[in-house]
């Protein structure tokens, strides 16, 4: 900002002076000169950012694969075990306990996650009213830290004083162990989880549902079809591609829970909701065993990062990055 | 009940009376499901905080408080120490989004403008990290924090821990990278002619024309750093220094019900205060965001 004040102290008569300007008499000093005072400049930019990319981005992903290989604990000296610690891991008990939570626990949350805030979004676009206030207390929930609304629900789910039960004892309904039955934790989760998060997913349905041109519906009508038949051929085509990101997005994002388990049921009841997140975490900080947890993280790298490579095929190909 | 664009059901169908009953018995319908899945949670959580003790355990729960308690409040404020924890979020919150800004918009704008020699292989390093997801790497990401390579410090239980990470965001960086390519050469070469440097040019120029995508990314990265939760838990073991997020957590084993309530309450205010402020762009921003790169 030192640059800044010279313009300004520049008389008036030199702007109309055959003089060469500022920027013209740097050029003036040879292409090579310039071209190297150009990027040293634009590297003085990028430093910061990109020391952090390379710490805490790039480094850490090559530093996984290699402790995968390796027995490592911190203070002493890494040792090349060979794929040990992947036989080992992939002999844990956990270890299947923990993939088939997560695979459950995706598919759950694909399940629950999608067809209701679908069905939510399809009803608030046809509402002409109190649009405002939909939109803000369907997003509530997501502002809430995901700690809070994790111990809200595990307050909820509480065999004694728990709202969840009363509510189904209010239906005379039969009561449930919740969070805390070895069948029910992973679906309790799931509501959780749906609950805390659905509000965003409703907002961009209904941004995809108010692209939807008037036209089609109302051809679709003259042609005779009634609502679930519009829904059919009309809604569902036109947001098909939104609901393809969303999905891979959800799936990418759910594979990697971590707080719920954590904060509701630490993992049990009987492992049933020990998750590969959860596990790695388990492996670095209870077991003090970096190698293990480095090589659940490769395997879990691995998984993701094909989800993310057809994700972002996928945005490239319709020429929309990063919806 | 005019509308704009037409919708899945045609005007004229709700304009019959069959139509306008039917129309008003869903909306009643949907307001009450909306109050009670999103807004009753909410209200319970608020109202369980004011009752007594004995009050919150009992079965059948009472929807409206006996007696309004408000020591359930003063006392998590005072036995769990949230100013301490409260602080220590905002100080890493602040710091995460300022370096970001700082860092990111920087980074960006010589990618976007400055023209520096390998910048397609550095963008595309970037955005390569969006491919990596974020938590299945913690744990490698913990050890390089905890002993930063060549000069061998621990960012250990150091705001510096949760700051420095959070500059490499990839999302970030490229949404702004987007925004400056967007700006005419013309206006930088204008400024450059009469004499702006870079960083001028940058300050004077760019950045006032960014300020809605410098909103969008603020309300990122401080929304992020505020409901993190695994990171935290890594990076501070010492209690003192603990995010409110995490200290809720290690907390909730040894304390009263109502006090853990209230707790629940204050983390989420400032989160929610927020959301009701800017809530027009925050809606505005994740709706545009997925009908449009």
């Amino acid at each position: 900002m030192k640059t800044a004040s010279k313009p300004v102290v520049l008389p008036p008569a030199a702007v109309g002076a055959p003089e060469v300007p500022r920027s013209a008499g740097r050029r003036a000093r040879g292409p090579w000169r310039r071209r190297l005072a150009d990027q040293s400049r634009a590297y003085a930019f990028l430093v910061g950012g990109l020391l952090c990319f390379a710490l805490f981005s790039w480094y850490p992903a090559i530093r996984a694969v290699v402790i995968a290989f390796q027995k490592y604990t911190p203070g002493s000296s890494p040792q090349w075990v060979g794929t040990a610690n992947f036989t080992r891991v992939f002999h844990d008990p956990e270890f299947t306990a923990a993939w088939r939570n997560t695979f459950t626990f995706t598919l759950l949350a694909l399940l629950i996650g999608f067809a209701v805030p679908f069905v939510m979004a399809l009803v608030l676009n046809e509402l002409r009213h109190a649009k405002a206030f939909f939109r803000v207390v369907v997003y509530l929930p997501v502002m809430i830290p995901p700690v809070v609304s994790a111990l809200l629900w595990k307050w909820f789910y509480d065999p004694g004083a728990g709202l969840a039960n009363e509510a189904l004892r209010f239906l005379h309904l039969p009561t449930s162990n919740w969070s805390n039955g070895a069948d029910t934790a992973l679906i309790s989760l799931v509501i959780v989880a749906t609950w805390a998060n659905m509000g965003g997913t409703v907002l961009i349905y209904l941004a995809a549902l108010q692209g939807i041109p008037g036209e089609l519906y109302e051809a679709a009508e003259l042609d005779g079809a009634n609502i679930l038949q519009r829904i059919r051929h009309v809604t569902i085509p036109q947001t098909r591609f939104i609901v393809l990101m969303l999905m891979l997005l959800q799936i990418i994002a759910t594979m990697q829970v971590f707080t719920e388990p954590f904060v509701i049921t630490g993992g049990g009841p009987e492992n049933a909701t020990v998750t590969v997140l959860y596990l790695i975490y388990k492996y670095a900080f209870l077991y003090n065993d970096f190698g293990g947890a480095c090589a659940l993280s490769v395997m879990l790298l691995v998984l993701l990062g094909l989800f993310s490579a057809v994700y972002l095929r996928l945005t490239r190909s319709s020429g929309e990055e990063y919806a | 009940m005019s509308s704009g664009t037409r919708t899945l059901v045609s005007p004229l169908t709700l304009a019959r009376p069959r139509g306008k009953a039917l129309y008003w018995t869903v909306f009643t319908a949907v307001v009450l499901l909306f109050a009670l899945a999103f807004l009753f949670p909410v209200y319970w959580m608020v109202t369980g905080a004011m009752k007594s003790p004995d009050e919150v355990t009992r079965t059948p729960p009472t929807l409206v408080p006996k007696a309004w308690h408000l020591s359930g409040y003063t006392d998590a404020w005072d036995l769990m120490d949230l100013p301490t924890h409260l602080w220590n979020t905002v100080v890493q919150a602040a710091g995460a989004w300022l370096l970001q800004l700082v860092f990111c918009t920087a980074a960006a704008y010589a990618l976007s403008k400055l023209k520096p020699a390998f910048g397609k292989v550095i963008l595309g390093g970037i955005l390569a990290t969006l491919m990596v997801p974020a938590q299945a790497l913690v744990v490698p990401k913990y050890l390089t924090v905890a002993d930063l390579p060549l000069i061998h410090t621990s960012l250990l239980n150091d705001p510096l821990g949760i700051w420095l990470p959070a500059v490499a965001n990839a999302f970030n960086l490229y949404l702004l990278k987007r925004f400056f390519d967007q700006i005419p050469r013309d206006v930088l070469e204008a400024a450059e002619i009469d004499g702006a440097g870079r960083l001028r040019t940058l300050w004077s120029i760019v950045l006032p024309m960014s300020r809605p995508v410098l909103g969008v990314v603020s309300i990122f990265a401080l929304v992020a750093v505020w409901q993190d939760f695994l990171w935290p838990l890594m990076v501070f073991s010492d209690t003192d220094k603990q995010p409110i997020s995490v200290a809720l957590v290690q907390l909730s084993q040894n304390i009263q019900l109502t006090v853990l309530i209230a707790a629940m309450v204050i983390a989420s205010i400032p989160m929610v205060l927020m959301f009701l402020v800017f809530q027009r762009h925050i809606i505005a921003g994740i709706s545009a965001g997925s009908t449009k790169g």
